[in-house]
């Protein structure tokens, strides 16, 4: 396919592919844009529940993420859930601190409207999960969202 | 610069679409189009020290859910299956035949409604650190979703449309204060309460 010979015999020309780079320059934009780099690099199996009863997290600024289920590295790390904040393994007792520093990052009139996403697996006890939320209440970060997948019935 | 004038040559601008594929091709592999959806709900605040009890709440206002560790529901007593859940929660918090061991109702005025018989509902989650969280969720989900279809009817019997489409209509900028007065009168009538319970291990 070097080269696109004009077919003099028959009176139709070749289709111009000189638009091509325009629309896929397009396409390009429109997913550069939409774009969103996964913010962390997940530690964990991350299956979560389905539900339908569920609200759209608006504000992704002011969204910070707790991570919790079964690693995937279990010859380290062994099968019981773990907590991951960011990029790393986290305790029970690392949660306030983090949950302190990520608001004092935001400027003062919008720390009020933080939500703190629970990303859990499926599969993880609930013990793990009413430690974080109490937690969580102690440094009065109260609005939360439980991250679950659209179930389509 | 004396240079010889020459005829400058094009670039040639046929590799432009491959390269423009290649860059289109690596964010399409890299996307995620992250579904940040979920159950939004707000903690209770921290107890405080020596903080008074609250008032005690009677009994028939209480629609008490249980979940052990073996993702088994007690709910007011019965062992009952998820699927089950939704409408006995919605015959608690309705108590359409007002029922001597149903909730209560108190007379309330509410804004476009006028004077309305409000239930005096509270449903109470309690569940066993060995409860998985997928039981959790779908509880969660069945008790919002048995407010949701009250509200649901309630707005349709009362707005004629539902309350679904309310709420959308309340997010709008145009006449949105009309939509949004509706929202709360039916949020009034069927306030969201469920309570979890301080956790403790109750085996299973």
């Amino acid at each position: 396919m070097s080269k696109f010979k004009k077919d003099d015999s028959k009176g139709t020309p070749a289709v111009s592919t000189a638009s091509l780079p325009d629309i896929v320059f397009m396409l390009l934009f429109f997913f550069m844009v939409t774009t969103v780099m996964r913010e962390v690099d997940l530690k964990i199996k991350l299956d979560q529940p389905e539900a339908t009863e569920i609200d759209k997290l608006e504000d992704k600024a002011l969204v910070d993420y707790i991570y919790i289920g079964e690693p995937f590295n279990t010859d380290l790390y062994g099968t019981v859930p773990k907590i991951q904040l960011d990029d790393d393994f986290a305790t029970v007792e690392d949660i306030q601190d983090y949950i302190i520093a990520r608001r004092s990052e935001r400027p003062e009139a919008v720390q009020g409207k933080i939500t703190v996403s629970l990303k859990v697996d499926q599969d993880t006890k609930m013990g793990v999960v009413t430690d974080v939320k109490q937690e969580l209440r102690k440094v009065q970060a109260l609005k939360i969202n439980y991250s679950t997948r659209e179930r389509l019935d | 610069m004396a240079r010889k004038k020459r005829e400058l040559q094009e670039i040639n601008a046929g590799s432009m679409a491959d390269i423009a594929f290649l860059l289109l091709v690596f964010f399409l592999v890299t996307t995620t189009m992250d579904t940040s959806w979920g159950l939004a709900r707000k903690l209770p605040p921290p107890l405080l020290e020596n903080q008074p009890d609250p008032p005690p709440i009677k009994d028939r206002n209480v629609f008490v859910v249980l979940a052990n560790a073996n993702d088994q529901l007690l709910v007011e007593g019965e062992l009952l299956e998820i699927g089950e859940l939704r409408a006995a929660a919605k015959d608690f918090i309705a108590n359409p035949q007002r029922k001597e061991n149903l909730p209560e109702f108190r007379t309330e005025d509410i804004p476009l409604l006028g004077m309305t018989q409000v239930s005096k509902q509270v449903i109470s989650l309690q569940n066993d650190n060995g409860t998985s969280y997928d039981l959790y969720i779908q509880v969660q989900n069945e008790l919002a979703a048995a407010y949701t279809e009250l509200r649901n009817e309630l707005a349709s019997r009362e707005f004629g449309m539902s309350y679904l489409k309310i709420e959308e209509m309340a997010k709008s900028q145009q006449g949105g204060e009309k939509f949004k007065a509706m929202m709360d009168a039916i949020r009034d009538v069927y306030p969201q309460r469920i309570s979890e319970a301080e956790p403790k291990d109750i085996g299973g």
